[in-house]
């Protein structure tokens, strides 16, 4: 096959802070350097960009030595957490901003998808933004006039399609813009979380579009996601991106664990930046791991093993009916199930620090990778914390039953069923 | 991997890009979006109005209106025997003209940023697409003026247009380069600082002195003969005064003034075109 991009050492660099009567001067040092045929001297300073740290400069690398090919046909999933350069990337590979350094090289089309609804003007009817939207992103008049009734029926507004889209629900709005960008031809299509929009159904359709397209017609797609489940769904093959550098670049189902694992290793015991809890939280949580019977800290349990969960909680000023909550949630960060707890019952004296474990049973969760969310709060009042996604653990086939369906995903728990002949 | 398909590429992307390309060949494949953005803005423009695409026309007519009255009688500013609002309104649609186009094109990478921060298409569209909205105001203002002009011949004014009207093409380009090139230069800068977008808005009207909307040349050469050169050497006040002879037969017309606002024109676009280019590579960033 084909390459059909070929991204050859990219960094990009941004400057943190604001712009204003500093910049100037540097500016004026950057310019006075350029002309004498020397580097850019604000740019050696730069650093890894961990966003959650603070750093010496403020110059950050978002992208640094970025290399990988993509082949005709391809769907390639990118993926990493906030801040690992994902949209800086597609940016750069869309021609919204250019790279510090390095080059990209790409063969045909490419229309990128960062936002649906780009360029449509609240004046304008459906109509007439669907010419002007498909113009925006790259299409001929002759294009979209063949392709009119399908973008119409596709987003199954055809009833409004002569009113100001300003009238329009936010659902219809969506509708029609990702109609438009669901028609676009060309050979390379990236594309960034837009699908995080719109009802259920119509993300089916979507999906179900974008899959078409890029199986059927030999177009390659990019593809940026939070959401395993569709990048799963949708990619072969997946890019990690971490810090701003290629972590890992393979198929799909390797490349998502180790973005999941990439949580679990190093956090496998929940602390709070200290300066942000004492901040002005009045009941935060101060400690949370998962551990096994023998009290061990662990991310990784067997099918018949109990996961105790542990929480130190600490209560800075009273309030009466705190609750404490924690979800489980699944590899695709939905909700396997939610377990509250009035945390009065636990509560002895004012800036004591509360132990709580929490126990659930063994031989349900079924084996997968799990994390947790756990909030304080008093119910539809006030959320006093709330730490998302944390305590990151796996579950691991024993033996079950389901061993032989190892990789298939059969649901997030096992129950005990009975079958009889009647 | 063969060679041939590896050095095959149709796009590269690196971090800095020819300086004097205007990427004419990419604006051509996009022709179609430059029209619907200019059809956007006409359409938007009177959208939810009554009077619709009359406004056009309103705002000239209250302006010359109050020239006329200001400095035309109270102040009592000659206009070359032309009657005084016809003088006006040549002057004030070339100005208005010239006006909207820079101080649209000054902040054209500040207004367009969220659209321009997540789609590419060639960046140059987008002041070639204010250039050519306002040049269709421009040209519903025009009417006016031929309007205007037939009403004063019909009540039996000195009205002799003469060959130069040739040369209403080639002062309209004139005209429409000055503002681009100038709103280019500026149009960097308030990218990243925001100082010059309150500058242009309060000084844009200000220039409007230095250049002959609301007195001839004529007048300017008699009484400030010394100074003269500062009016004649605002590239406008050229293509204003070859007008206003061109079409009402009266005016200061030479040659070498023409040549020299030309030269500053191209002067304008060139190094507007520089800084263009080197701005719209990663404004994004900045913006």
């Amino acid at each position: 096959m084909a390459k059909v991009i070929k991204v050859e050492n990219i960094s990009k660099v941004y400057q943190l802070g604001e712009f204003g009567t500093g910049t100037i001067s540097r500016d004026l040092e950057r310019f006075w350097a350029r002309m004498r045929g020397k580097e850019d001297p604000f740019l050696k300073i730069g650093e890894t960009n961990d966003r959650s740290k603070k750093g010496d400069s403020d110059v950050v690398w978002s992208l640094k030595d970025i290399n990988f090919e993509i082949e005709q046909g391809d769907a390639v999933g990118i993926i990493g957490r906030n801040g690992a350069g994902k949209s800086t990337l597609l940016k750069i590979l869309s021609r919204v901003t250019s790279p510090t350094a390095g080059s990209v090289k790409v063969k045909g089309r490419i229309a990128s998808l960062l936002e649906v609804g780009t360029g449509f003007h609240p004046e304008l009817t459906g109509k007439e933004n669907i010419y002007l939207n498909g113009a925006i992103l790259g299409m001929r008049k002759a294009e979209i006039k063949r392709k009119f009734d399908e973008i119409v029926d596709f987003s199954g507004v055809e009833r409004y399609i002569d009113t100001p889209v300003k009238r329009y629900s936010s659902g219809m709005y969506v509708r029609l813009a990702f109609a438009v960008a669901a028609h676009l031809e060309s050979e390379i299509l990236i594309v960034d979380e837009v699908l995080a929009v719109g009802d259920a159904e119509f993300q089916k359709k979507c999906l179900g579009k974008m899959n078409d397209e890029s199986k059927g017609e030999g177009r390659t797609v990019l593809f940026v996601s939070h959401n395993m489940g569709s990048i799963t769904q949708l990619c072969k093959s997946a890019i990690l991106l971490k810090d701003g550098c290629v972590l890992n670049h393979g198929i799909t189902d390797k490349i998502t664990s180790q973005y999941l694992s990439l949580g679990a290793s190093s956090q496998l015991k929940y602390v709070p930046d200290i300066e942000k809890a004492i901040e002005k939280k009045e009941i935060y949580i101060k400690e949370a791991f998962t551990s096994n019977i023998k009290g061990e800290i662990n991310d990784s349990y067997g099918f018949y093993e109990n996961v105790k969960v542990n929480l130190t909680i600490k209560v800075i000023k009273y309030h009466g009916d705190v609750k404490i909550g924690i979800a489980l949630l699944d590899k695709f960060q939905s909700r396997v199930f939610t377990v509250v707890e009035n945390l009065n019952s636990f509560y002895n004296n004012l800036n004591e620090e509360i132990k709580i474990q929490v126990e659930f049973p063994s031989a349900i969760i079924a084996p997968n990778i799990y994390s947790l969310t756990i909030a304080t709060f008093i119910p539809t009042v006030k959320v006093f914390d709330l730490i998302e996604n944390v305590c990151s653990f796996k579950i691991h086939d024993m033996g079950s039953s389901f061993a032989q369906f190892e990789g298939i995903d059969y649901g997030s728990i096992i129950i005990k069923s009975e079958w009889r002949n009647v | 991997m063969n060679k041939l398909t590896e050095e095959n590429w149709d796009i590269e992307i690196t971090s800095s890009n020819s300086l004097f390309d205007l990427k004419l060949r990419d604006v051509w494949d996009y022709r179609d979006l430059l029209f619907l953005l200019v059809r956007r803005d006409f359409v938007a423009f009177y959208k939810q109005t009554i009077l619709g695409p009359i406004w056009f026309f309103v705002q000239p007519v209250i302006t010359i209106l109050m020239y006329t009255i200001v400095f035309g009688n109270l102040a009592g500013i000659p206009t070359d025997g032309i009657p005084k609002p016809l003088f006006y309104l040549a002057g004030t649609i070339i100005w208005n003209y010239f006006a909207d186009c820079l101080t649209k094109t000054s902040t054209v990478f500040k207004d367009n940023a969220a659209l321009m921060g997540k789609v590419y298409f060639p960046r140059f569209i987008m002041p070639l697409s204010i250039v050519l909205s306002n040049l269709v105001r421009f040209a519903v203002q025009f009417v006016l003026f031929l309007i205007l002009m037939f009403f004063y011949w019909v009540k039996g004014a000195v009205i002799v247009p003469n060959e130069l009207v040739l040369l209403f093409p080639l002062l309209i380009l004139l005209i429409a380069a000055q503002g681009l090139g100038l709103g280019m230069i500026t149009s960097a800068i308030t990218t990243k600082y925001r100082d010059i977008s309150f500058i242009i808005s309060f000084g844009v009207p200000l220039l409007m002195y230095t250049t002959t909307v609301i007195y001839p040349l004529s007048e300017v050469l008699q009484k400030y003969h010394n100074y003269s050169w500062f009016i004649k050497l605002n590239p406008v006040t050229a293509v204003i005064e070859t007008f206003r002879y061109g079409f009402l037969g009266k005016g200061s017309f030479t040659w070498g003034l023409l040549g020299v606002s030309g030269l500053i024109t191209v002067v304008f676009l060139f190094v507007g075109t520089v800084i263009f280019n080197r701005v719209e590579k990663s404004f994004v960033d900045t913006v």
